[in-house]
């Protein structure tokens, strides 16, 4: 019985030896260690034996069975990576190819502006208001201390649809509205994005529809400087903490003092060149302290309550920030222009 | 406003300074100075020659050949083609060496066979601008008075040392539209003593008032008249330096009276008009508003008729000038005039921009009357115009002026104090620091401790108001010594509402799903305003609304829609090449009922877009996919999907649009838009491929948008799936099936999916099918087999009777 084991043994050892598939591998199996296989039936006889014999036996057996059983293993796992290595080397790609293209959409430069001007003043404690685009002659001008025959007034060709209604120059009417709004009782705290139109024949600088946005804060003790300081903080914030803002005295109907903000030329760093018209600074907003009479008008007390206003054109900032040259690609749409500006 | 800063520094020493740094500080100041320009540039070898003799070339019968003294040893030899060189002239001459603007060298050249060692010049030549230069020079050499020196450098004589600073004034700042304001501005800058000009005038005993008697019947217009009468004139060209302010000014020379007048305009911003005294045929000076229908023909030799609303001077019957805007041709002074009536006088800004717009003469003078001219130089302008007339054309001034007055000179009041000050400009200033400005500025005041009571000069007509004060001290401090500071109050929230919150997903979604965001012009063509109307504006049967005076006919209308602008958007993309292309847009629409508009519009916002092209470039995973009905449905249901909305869509047949490829978005059964192809004879028109347009009724969406998202348990039990493909009529729509299936179904049926749509050879003709994959849940508990099976037989038989229906086996 020992030799029938050994010669099994080896006969296995060999066999399992010269497979090379796993089907093969799997009857190999069967055939020495299924419940039919060899080894069992050598099992079986196992009553014909002495005794004392048997554990001996049985002890040979155990340890064949194991044997075969750890070779068959280690072929099985031969086989399994010769296969998976054949199926890797079937399944290479090349990875240069191109991926499988996805439609890519993105925002209009001016709606990122917005945006990030936006979040800049709302995270100082300003609301966004809207306000409507044709609107009264009142709230467009009279509200602002523009009556009728002011000289200001020259400087605003508007579109007027009735002597009454014109399309807003500004989005200053706006900042009216909002105030009769709150009655004069709370402070106002806000900006006012959109958009707004004038009589310019559109060129590279000029377009007869453009954008703005202005805000405005009235409060008890609003001072001059506290509008110098917010400023500082969106110029910084908007072009970088590197350039510097300047204020000149300015005039606007709807603000006293009244301010220009320039700020330092990146191109030239203040050295005077094309950009900036040899004078070292752009300017980018005006503002200035919300004149008495537009918040008398408004239904404040300009004896208690003061504040100051700013506006600039979106438009401009975007062409200040992204270097773009002609205010008509705002509106042309041309997708050569669109997409350049979609990880702005 | 152009300051010569030659003529400025006669009164205020500026000669410290460079002109950068003078304009640098001027502009900090508040008058921003928009150019500073060189009127020349240094020569040596540009200088004044005397014409000794001058001849015929003998090879060219248009040069001549001069002799020329420039104060040295030898005469130079010059050929000169100007035609009106002649012997005896005193000319500029540039010598060899000579670089003259535009880099022309002169050098030693023959002309025709004769040395010519040099040139004369004409002032073109020099850099000047022709529109400047006196006429009698416009087409040749310049000639020099005979005072001045041969050899003598010319920069000085033609004042081409000078540097003029373009100002761009803001409308309040009259004041410095004068160089007498521009010098008491500068000297508040600069700290520097002002020089102001000496006026005196030696009158005869004769009387003014015997010439002439001076009646305002328009006061209200009208609040000061002063005339005065100069006799015996000598017209002739006025001092050099004069013109040479005048030139740099930018007002071209003409004579002595016409200089002086504009001289005087531009010293004290005080318009001034010279009459021919003799041509007034009259007496009589009367001011009143002219006869609705009246003419008059004014100096540009233009006839005028005029309304009620202009204000004349008449010589008592008709009218002799437009007030404060121009001249009539019949009075105007001209060589051979001897006796001037000068007026100085103040009217009213409003009428006279009223005229102004009317008419268009838009002129030095009508800009300073519209703005307000300062009252108390009304007069005394007048008699600077007499002393120089009397100096300059040789003229005799008589005694007195004769004049209507009613004229408010006095000055506004204004009180300020050190802490009310500091408070609004959160400053530190010091009482000290205060009236030191208030003295730079001239501006008297009384001082009381903390307060001062300003006595604001009437040059200054800006400043009325506290506020303006305020400025006034800042702007003299300096706005850069402001310190920064946030607001003492600083405690509002900031956020965006839930409107504004959901615009931006909005935009978020659609450009995830692939869309560009375009802008475009709410302005548009008449043809375009009443195009792709959504069915429920058509509804409405808007109006469009045209502005007034359009820039162009292109911009004339404000939209009902943004797809035609976006349509045009497509062509001009399509017209370079590109043809792929899916834009969206959010702007707003504007809607009038009302034939003659009388109220503000509704605005609405619009979810708008235009898809043409590849929608997905496959170039080599096989086909690529066009951009089709189903692509645009695609992105709209799935935005339906996110934001929750019940949405359905009928085919309807749409003005512009694919009759067949069209349809109307429902909301709760209202129309809120509609998406399709347009129309291919719309497409031709428009030069494009086939594309397809959406239009939304934002408004709609945002309102029905509730920002509440509540927790629905997940689904415990498994779902059990049921596909059925029905074999229906071609023209049986799919979706009419479906809502059947989910009408019968409910409330087991969950989902209603169609996964298969096929007509063609295996089917008979007018036929095809449609695969539906049903899902049935119930939230409660694992649903049974024999429970789908009752409700899907019931559907398939349902479906069967209302469609005529069978079964795709």
């Amino acid at each position: 019985m020992k030799e029938k084991l050994e010669t099994i043994h080896k006969e296995a050892v060999a066999k399992i030896k010269d497979i090379n598939d796993m089907k093969s591998l799997q009857e190999l199996r069967v055939k020495y260690l299924g419940k039919k296989g060899s080894i069992t039936s050598v099992l079986r006889g196992m009553g014909k034996l002495a005794k004392e014999e048997r554990p001996i036996i049985g002890e040979m057996a155990n340890k064949i069975r194991q044997a075969i059983t750890s070779s068959i293993e280690e072929k099985q796992a031969k086989l399994e990576q010769e296969a998976m290595d054949k199926q890797l080397q079937e399944e290479v790609i090349d990875v240069t190819l191109p991926g499988r293209p996805i439609q890519v959409g993105g925002p209009h430069l001016l709606t990122h502006i917005v945006q990030e001007i936006e979040d800049l003043f709302i995270g100082m404690g300003f609301e966004v208001k809207e306000g409507p685009q044709v609107e009264t002659d009142y709230y467009n001008f009279e509200a602002l201390n523009l009556p009728q025959n002011h000289p200001a007034r020259d400087m605003q060709d508007s579109f007027y649809i009735t002597n009454e209604l014109l399309l807003r120059t500004h989005t200053s009417p706006v900042q009216a509205r909002t105030m009769n709004a709150y009655k004069g009782e709370k402070p106002v705290k806000m900006i006012c994005p959109g958009v707004v139109y004038r009589r310019d024949h559109d060129d590279a600088t000029h377009s007869h529809q453009f954008n703005q946005i202005e805000g405005l804060y009235v409060d008890k003790d609003v001072r001059m400087s506290d509008l110098k300081g917010i400023l500082n903080l969106f110029a910084k914030k908007m072009f970088g903490e590197d350039r510097e803002i300047r204020l000149r005295p300015s005039f606007f109907p709807f603000t006293e003092p009244s301010v220009e903000m320039d700020i330092s030329c990146k191109v030239c760093s203040k050295k005077g060149c094309s950009v900036c018209k040899q004078t070292g600074w752009i300017e980018v907003l005006g503002g200035g302290m919300v004149h008495p009479r537009v918040l008398e008008m408004a239904g404040y007390d300009p004896k208690v309550y003061t504040g100051f206003a700013f506006g600039m054109g979106t438009d401009r900032i975007a062409m200040l920030k992204y270097g773009v040259n002609d205010i008509r690609q705002f509106y042309m749409n041309d997708k050569r222009f669109v997409t350049q500006y979609h990880q702005a | 406003m152009l300051v010569s800063l030659n003529w400025l520094n006669k009164y205020v020493d500026i000669s410290h300074i460079s002109p950068e740094e003078l304009a640098e500080r001027i502009t900090k100041s508040g008058i921003e100075v928009e150019r500073i320009e060189y009127i020349g540039e240094a020569n040596p070898d540009v200088i004044v020659g005397y014409v000794e003799s001058c001849e015929k070339h003998p090879n060219a019968d248009k040069l001549k050949v001069c002799h020329v003294d420039i104060g040295q040893d030898e005469t130079l030899q010059i050929v000169c083609g100007a035609p009106n060189v002649a012997k005896g002239q005193k000319v500029i001459v540039a010598k060899p060496g000579a670089t003259l603007p535009g880099n022309i060298k002169i050098k030693k050249v023959t002309l025709r066979g004769v040395e010519s060692n040099g040139m004369i010049c004409s002032l073109q030549e020099l850099g000047i601008d022709e529109k400047y230069i006196p006429s009698e020079y416009a087409d040749g050499i310049y000639i020099f008075p005979d005072d001045v020196h041969v050899g003598e450098r010319v920069e000085s004589l033609l004042n081409l040392d000078d540097v003029v600073l373009e100002f761009d004034l803001t409308p309040n700042r009259a004041d410095s539209l004068s160089m007498l304001g521009v010098a008491y501005e500068v000297a508040a800058i600069l700290d520097q003593p002002l020089r102001l000009p000496e006026v005196s005038v030696n009158e005869i005993d004769e009387e003014a008032k015997h010439y002439v008697n001076v009646t305002v019947e328009s006061t209200d217009l009208c609040s000061y008249y002063g005339a005065f009468i100069v006799k015996n004139v000598d017209i002739k060209p006025s001092p050099l330096w004069m013109q040479h302010f005048l030139m740099a000014a930018g007002i071209r020379p003409i004579n002595n009276v016409v200089d002086i007048t504009n001289y005087v305009l531009l010293e004290y911003g005080q318009p001034l008009h010279a009459f021919d005294y003799d041509r007034l045929n009259s007496k009589d000076i009367l001011v009143r508003r002219a006869i609705e229908g009246e003419k008059i023909e004014t100096l540009d030799n233009v006839e005028r008729q005029l309304t009620n609303e202009d204000l004349v001077i008449t010589n008592g019957k008709e009218p002799i000038a437009l007030a404060g805007v121009m001249g009539g041709a019949n009075t105007e002074v001209h060589d051979g005039t001897t006796n001037i009536l000068l007026e100085a006088a103040y009217f009213d800004p409003g009428s006279v921009r009223k005229t102004v717009k009317k008419t268009g003469l838009r002129s030095e003078a009508s800009t300073r009357f519209e703005k307000g001219v300062d009252p108390n130089r009304v007069r005394q302008a007048g008699v600077r115009a007499c002393q120089l007339l009397e100096k300059y054309a040789n003229a005799q001034v008589l005694k007195g002026v004769v004049e209507y007055d009613k004229l408010d000179r006095s000055e506004k009041t204004v009180v300020i104090n050190t802490d009310n000050i500091n408070k609004r400009l959160g400053s530190e200033m010091t009482s000290e620091e205060i009236a030191h400005i208030l003295k730079k500025l001239r501006f008297d005041y009384e001082q009381e401790n903390k307060e001062f009571t300003v006595h604001v000069p009437t040059r200054r007509g800006d400043i009325t108001i506290f506020e303006d004060m305020l400025e006034e001290v800042a702007r003299i401090y300096g706005y850069d010594h402001l310190p920064y500071t946030l607001p003492k109050h600083f405690s509002q929230v900031g956020a965006l509402t839930n409107r504004q919150q959901l615009i931006r997903k909005l935009r978020t979604f659609l450009q995830g799903a692939g869309l560009m965001e375009a802008r475009t012009y709410a302005l548009t063509k008449e043809k375009y305003a009443t195009r792709f109307l959504s069915p429920e504006i058509q509804a409405i049967n808007p109006h469009p609304i045209s502005v007034q005076k359009p820039m162009t006919e292109d911009h004339q209308y404000l939209r009902l829609s943004l797809i035609p602008e976006l349509l045009k958007s497509v062509a001009y993309n399509k017209a370079r090449n590109e043809y792929d292309l899916a834009f969206y847009e959010l702007g707003n629409i504007f809607i009038s009922k009302e034939e003659v508009i009388t109220k503000q519009p509704a605005e609405e916002l619009r979810l708008s877009g235009a898809l043409t092209g590849e929608w997905v470039d496959h170039k080599w995973q096989g086909a690529s996919k066009q951009v089709d009905f189903f692509v645009v449905k695609g992105i709209l249901e799935g935005l339906f999907q996110y934001l929750q909305l019940p949405i359905e869509y009928k085919a309807s047949k749409l003005p512009q649009m694919h009759p067949g490829r069209c349809a109307t978005i429902y909301m709760n059964n209202e129309p809120i838009g509609f998406l399709g192809q347009i129309h291919p004879l719309v497409q031709k028109e428009m030069d494009l491929k086939e594309t397809y347009v959406f239009d939304l009724n934002a408004e709609a969406i945002l309102d029905a948008h509730t920002h509440h998202a509540t927790y629905e348990p997940i689904p415990k039990y498994p779902s059990i799936e049921r596909d059925v493909a029905f074999i229906l009529d071609e023209d049986v729509l799919a979706g009419d099936v479906k809502s059947l299936i989910e009408k019968i179904g409910s409330p087991l049926v969950k989902a209603v999916h169609i996964f298969d749509v096929y007509s063609g050879e295996h089917l008979p003709k007018g036929k095809k099918s449609v695969a539906y994959n049903l899902v049935y849940q119930d939230p409660n508990k694992t649903l049974k087999d024999d429970e789908v099976d009752i409700s899907f037989k019931d559907i398939i038989e349902q479906v069967n009777k209302t469609f005529d229906a069978y079964v795709r086996s």
